[in-house]
């Protein structure tokens, strides 16, 4: 086994402090600010132990003021500096989505291209961990709504290892989505893992009888339902979505154009859901490809229950992949 | 000697005030021609403000703006030409056409935009700050604001924010009375602004907003202040806004003797009535400094007439930066 071969464990969240850690020692500019970044060691323990490493000016606690703190970001940026801000969690920050909307992703523009925004924003997102209404939505789609912003969504540990360096050296501001669920995923990395791009999609799974396309934790469901189907003669090929703006059509179009048959599994809610977007777009660029409609199963349009039962009931879930996919199959 | 010095500062204020005066005179009658679009909105009798704490930065310093910020953007040295050709939406502008009245944008004078959204430019400034102070830069960022934004959550985040880390900001809030239409005495509990500051242990003061050479001692101190480390500070110009809030506003909400008696202490009659009771400054002199005055505004808008429209395939450019990785 060459040492590039040499692989160690890991989880989604050691691999996320890693890519903290390393931005930090690379680079002066770059500094974490958010609420309980520091004494606390991140809401999610991501940056755990970073505060007694790099101390209290890169390590940054923050007053519950969304708002403040990620338009200090981006006036942090603008003067040079490389902020990663980190806002606890997905719903928190629509009490920042003026500096988001208004400032980060319009400057550039409004300023008749003086001045860039080089931004990081990592937030926690999605549902699954009974957190109820007010901290479990998947709201990513309408940040990928905003021309100006790049929104990423890392699933495997690769991308959580390696999507961060690529982010920070981006001129503009990037949104790293972080599911929750996905904090304690397990699995090993390569000694050497690095940056990895940030614009395209990735075939997790080849098949050739129908295209799965999804991103961040779904991304795990529809890979279980497809080996599940591939038990049953049906072989679904998996598409990770990464990135959300921009969206790699390419990627999804070429599997479509072998399977002609493309379900979304998006945990957004369906109506103005990125799902719609991408269904809208294989129908201008892929339709006649197609052997039956495109198909999309996305969260159930309500806010997201406690009740456990009536939580995993508002999600795509692997027996809803499945049963979609075969209806797909057996239509088509 | 000194007096002399004196003299010449004072004549400068007044001319800086005199060109943000006719310079909006002059927006005012092209709003009208239709040459300028969107909202307008007239820093008329404000002048002292801008160009008593313009006075008080070094070109190092930085400025976040208002949507009524062409008195801001003047004092502090930015192209009346590159101004009024972003007024009329031409490429030659500071922000190429894409920013109008209310987006003003210059790199070279360290000039971070109007912005539109009231309070918006807060949490701005506190990040440019911090860049300075984390870059070891002994920098002022100075961040103006209306009455208005004092209602906004941003402000007192902005505060509490900016006092807590120490960061070098010169909050400068522009009290002229009214949020828009709404007089200060229905949206603000606590009328007198500057006490505001105590609860976040913020320095502040207020100070007559007319007087320009009042502003402009103040804002020094309060720039000197923050420059030294000592952490934001907080002062609160009362002022007045002469003419409508924008070219819509049919001001229902205020009488005219109102208005009239905030004339009275017109800052550029007050500046200019001292100069010649000093002896300071005769009528001849007063009307060379119109015409110089007028002069510069017709080359603007000459400068502007003769501009160019920014192609439509452009339309995209700058959604994301041209470079990517560095």
């Amino acid at each position: 086994m060459s040492e590039q071969d040499t692989r160690r464990a890991t989880t989604y969240r050691e691999a996320m402090r890693e890519a903290i850690r390393e931005a930090l020692l690379n680079d002066e500019r770059v500094f974490l600010m958010g609420e309980d970044v520091g004494h606390y060691g991140g809401c999610y323990a991501v940056s755990k132990g970073l505060l007694a490493e790099f101390g209290p000016e890169r390590i940054r606690d923050t007053p519950l003021s969304e708002s403040a703190f990620v338009g200090a970001g981006i006036g942090a940026a603008l003067g040079g500096m490389r902020p990663i801000v980190e806002i606890m969690t997905i719903n928190f920050s629509l009490l920042a989505i003026d500096q988001i909307l208004n400032n980060a992703a319009t400057i550039l523009h409004m300023s008749g291209g003086q001045f860039n925004v080089p931004l990081v924003i990592r937030m926690a997102t999605g549902a699954g961990r009974q957190l109820a209404a007010q901290h479990a939505h998947s709201l990513e789609g309408w940040y990928a709504h905003i021309p100006g912003l790049r929104v990423v969504s890392p699933a495997t540990l690769e991308d959580a290892r390696g999507m961060l360096a690529t982010a920070l050296r981006e001129p503009d501001p990037v949104i790293i989505f972080e599911h929750n669920t996905l904090y304690n995923l397990e699995g090993t990395l390569p000694e050497n893992a690095g940056p990895v791009d940030i614009d395209s999609a990735r075939v997790r799974r080849t098949g050739s009888d129908l295209t799965i396309i999804t991103y961040s934790a779904s991304l795990f469901k529809s890979l279980e339902a497809a080996e599940s189907l591939a038990r049953e003669g049906i072989e679904a090929e998996v598409i990770d979505l990464r990135s959300l703006r921009p969206l790699d059509d390419a990627t999804y179009l070429a599997s479509i154009a072998k399977t002609h048959r493309a379900l979304i599994v998006d945990e957004g809610w369906r109506s103005g859901s990125i799902a719609a977007e991408i269904s809208a777009r294989i129908m201008e660029q892929g339709f006649y490809d197609l052997d039956l409609p495109v198909m999309r199963l996305c969260s159930a349009e309500v806010p997201i229950p406690y009740a456990r039962h009536m939580e995993e009931a508002a999600l795509p879930q692997v027996a809803s992949i499945i049963a979609a996919a075969k209806r797909m199959v057996a239509h088509g | 000697m000194k007096k002399e010095n004196e003299k010449e500062r004072l004549r400068r204020f007044l001319r800086e005030m005199l060109l943000i005066r006719r310079f909006e005179e002059k927006s005012a009658e092209l709003y009208s021609a239709m040459k300028i679009r969107g909202f307008l909105h007239l820093y008329i009798g404000e002048e002292a403000v801008a160009v008593g704490v313009m006075e008080a930065l070094t070109p190092e310093d930085a400025v976040v703006a208002t949507y009524r910020e062409h008195g801001q953007a003047l004092a502090r040295g930015m192209s009346p030409n590159a101004i009024m050709a972003e007024m009329y939406g031409k490429q030659e502008g500071c922000s190429r056409g894409r920013g109008g009245s209310m987006h003003l944008f210059d790199a070279a004078t360290r000039f971070y935009g109007g912005n539109a959204i009231v309070g918006g430019g807060m949490p701005l400034s506190l990040g440019l700050a911090q860049a300075d102070k984390m870059q070891g830069k002994a920098r002022v960022t100075c961040c103006f604001f209306g009455d208005g934004a004092v209602a906004e959550g941003e402000f007192h985040e902005s505060m509490n924010l900016a006092s807590l880390w120490k960061l070098p900001v010169l909050f400068i809030c522009e009290n002229n009375l009214y949020a828009m239409g709404t007089a200060i005495r229905y949206t603000q509990a606590v009328q007198d602004l500057a006490s505001k500051g105590a609860g976040y242990g913020v320095q502040s003061s207020s100070v007559d907003g007319m007087d320009v050479e009042a502003v402009e001692d103040a804002a020094r101190k309060a720039a000197e202040y923050v420059r030294q480390g000592n952490g934001p500070y907080f002062l609160e110009c009362r002022t007045y806004r002469f003419r409508p809030h924008s070219m819509f506003d049919t001001e229902l909400y205020r009488g005219k003797d109102e208005v009239e008696e905030w004339k009275k202490r017109d800052p550029i009659s007050l500046l200019s009535q001292r100069l010649k009771d000093e002896g300071l400054f005769s009528d001849q002199e007063m009307a060379s400094m119109e015409r110089d005055v007028a002069g510069e505004i017709e080359a603007a808008v000459a400068f502007a007439e003769a501009g160019t429209w920014e192609p439509v395939q452009d339309l995209t450019r700058f959604v994301y930066s041209e470079k990517r990785a560095s």
